[in-house]
């Protein structure tokens, strides 16, 4: 539960959302910005973003990729004045996190992230200087789910879903000191801040035990079939769990799960019927929003029909 | 050794097996042949011990020193296990039917990562946190 302190906190964060957002995750960024707006929680985009370093800059050198991700928290917290920035998409978030890790913990990273600051021409990030969090967060810990469950006006009563959370948002567990923390706080082995917001949205959580499972991200330029056959395996296992929604808080995770769905039945002849939708699409339908206000028709994922069915569009 | 597609194989006519905790012990050792077979891969001897009353998990251990992005799969291990407690100390004629068919694709998902694993070792990194975190986290 959100308690005073947190609130504040929230009320009111840097946004960074990331390249993905601007891409295949449009639908996340909408619904995002939608669902912050409709709760009353604001969002101040990071000036001039870049991209965080992903993994592409990651795997050649971690320090430049711990630089790129140093320099957004640096323009939110130096020249924004934010105690807070907000990461919708896992991977952005765990690239954060990772930076503020090195940053406190290992002197190579403070030299090159200071070297390549002072080139650039903007304040050398340090450690501490602001708290990176994830969409779940901001939501969990800005509104709660006793004001949440006050605020929903079309509840998702009767809609069937499984938590996707991937295996980034909560690994390595050591670059998320916060978690683990008993009550309150989230888990790294078994997720629940995305369990407890749609439930408090009314939706019914199915147990899934697939929740972390790796969908083979990075596999699929390499090896597309490696990556289809871990996705076939994850939408079937939540069909098996009886979820008509799989939902996600992560653009890479969700694009994976949709492209994949298609190319299994395409390439492997096996067709599935969950559907895919952000955590955000579903709050945003919960609090009254219409479908297109968060994006329903950007997914690959033909949901409209079941919304309809639900009475939800 | 076999290969994982025969594994894979075993593992789906195991999802529907009439006897739960006799499929349960039989999904528990097929996960655990994966796990050595990853192990033996690398050159190493796959260990006997048990972590938390399971080798699973000192094999899922094992397989992941030096290559922390192995890790991806160790909340799958845990809930191989997790199920494997459910069917064997838990039995419930109305849900056992359903776990088992769980632990079916937990299993299979975790032959189908390790198999991405033993194609692409020579490759680079298979997932997305950085190499010298994990190592250092290892």
């Amino acid at each position: 539960m959100a308690n005073q302190d947190s609130k504040q906190k929230y009320d009111r964060v840097a946004y960074y959302p990331g390249c993905a957002l601007e891409g295949t995750g449009h639908a996340y960024n909408r619904s995002t910005q939608a669902v912050g707006k409709a709760l009353g929680l604001e969002l101040d985009e990071v000036k001039n973003w870049n991209c965080c370093g992903a993994m592409e800059v990651k795997n050649v050198d971690p320090k430049l990729q711990t630089y790129l991700s140093s320099r957004v928290m640096s323009i939110a917290a130096n020249e924004m004045g934010a105690k807070v920035v907000m990461a919708p998409c896992n991977g952005c978030y765990h690239n954060l996190k990772k930076a503020e890790h090195d940053l406190a913990h290992d002197e190579g990273s403070r030299e090159v992230t200071e070297r390549l600051s002072r080139k650039a021409g903007h304040e050398t990030y340090q450690a501490g200087q602001i708290e990176t969090i994830h969409a779940l967060d901001w939501i969990k810990h800005g509104m709660g789910e006793d004001e949440l469950k006050r605020r929903v006006r079309n509840s998702l009563k009767g809609l069937k879903v499984a938590n996707y959370y991937g295996c980034m948002y909560t690994r390595p567990r050591h670059i998320f000191p916060e978690k683990d923390q008993g009550p309150g706080s989230e888990s790294t082995s078994q997720p629940h801040f995305m369990d407890d917001l749609l439930a408090a949205a009314g939706a019914e959580n199915v147990d899934f035990a697939l929740k972390t499972a790796c969908c083979g991200g990075a596999h699929t330029l390499s090896d597309s079939d490696i990556s289809t056959k871990l996705v076939l395996n994850i939408l079937r296992a939540a069909e098996a769990a009886g979820a008509d929604v799989i939902a996600t808080e992560c653009p890479t995770c969700h694009s994976g799960l949709e492209m994949h769905q298609v190319r299994a039945e395409k390439v492997l002849g096996q067709k599935t019927m969950v559907k895919m939708l952000y955590f955000t699409q579903l709050l945003g339908l919960a609090l009254g929003l219409s479908p297109r206000k968060v994006g329903v028709h950007e997914n690959v994922s033909e949901s409209l029909d079941l919304l309809k069915e639900k009475q939800l569009a | 050794m076999r290969s994982l597609a025969a594994v894979e194989a075993e593992l789906d006519a195991l999802a529907a097996c009439a006897d739960g905790p006799q499929a349960a012990r039989s999904l528990l050792a097929l996960a655990e042949e994966v796990l050595e077979q990853w192990i033996a891969a690398r050159g190493e001897m796959p260990t006997g011990e048990q972590r938390e009353g399971f080798r699973l998990l000192a094999l899922h251990r094992q397989g992941a020193q030096g290559e922390p992005s192995f890790n991806a799969c160790r909340e799958t291990c845990r809930e191989i296990a997790y199920h494997y407690n459910l069917l064997c100390l838990q039995p419930d004629a109305q849900l056992d039917a359903q776990r088992q068919r769980m632990m079916a694709m937990l299993a299979k998902h975790l032959t189908l990562f390790v198999g991405g694993k033993m194609q692409s070792a020579n490759l680079g990194e298979f997932c997305c946190s950085s190499r010298a975190l994990r190592t250092a986290s290892s």
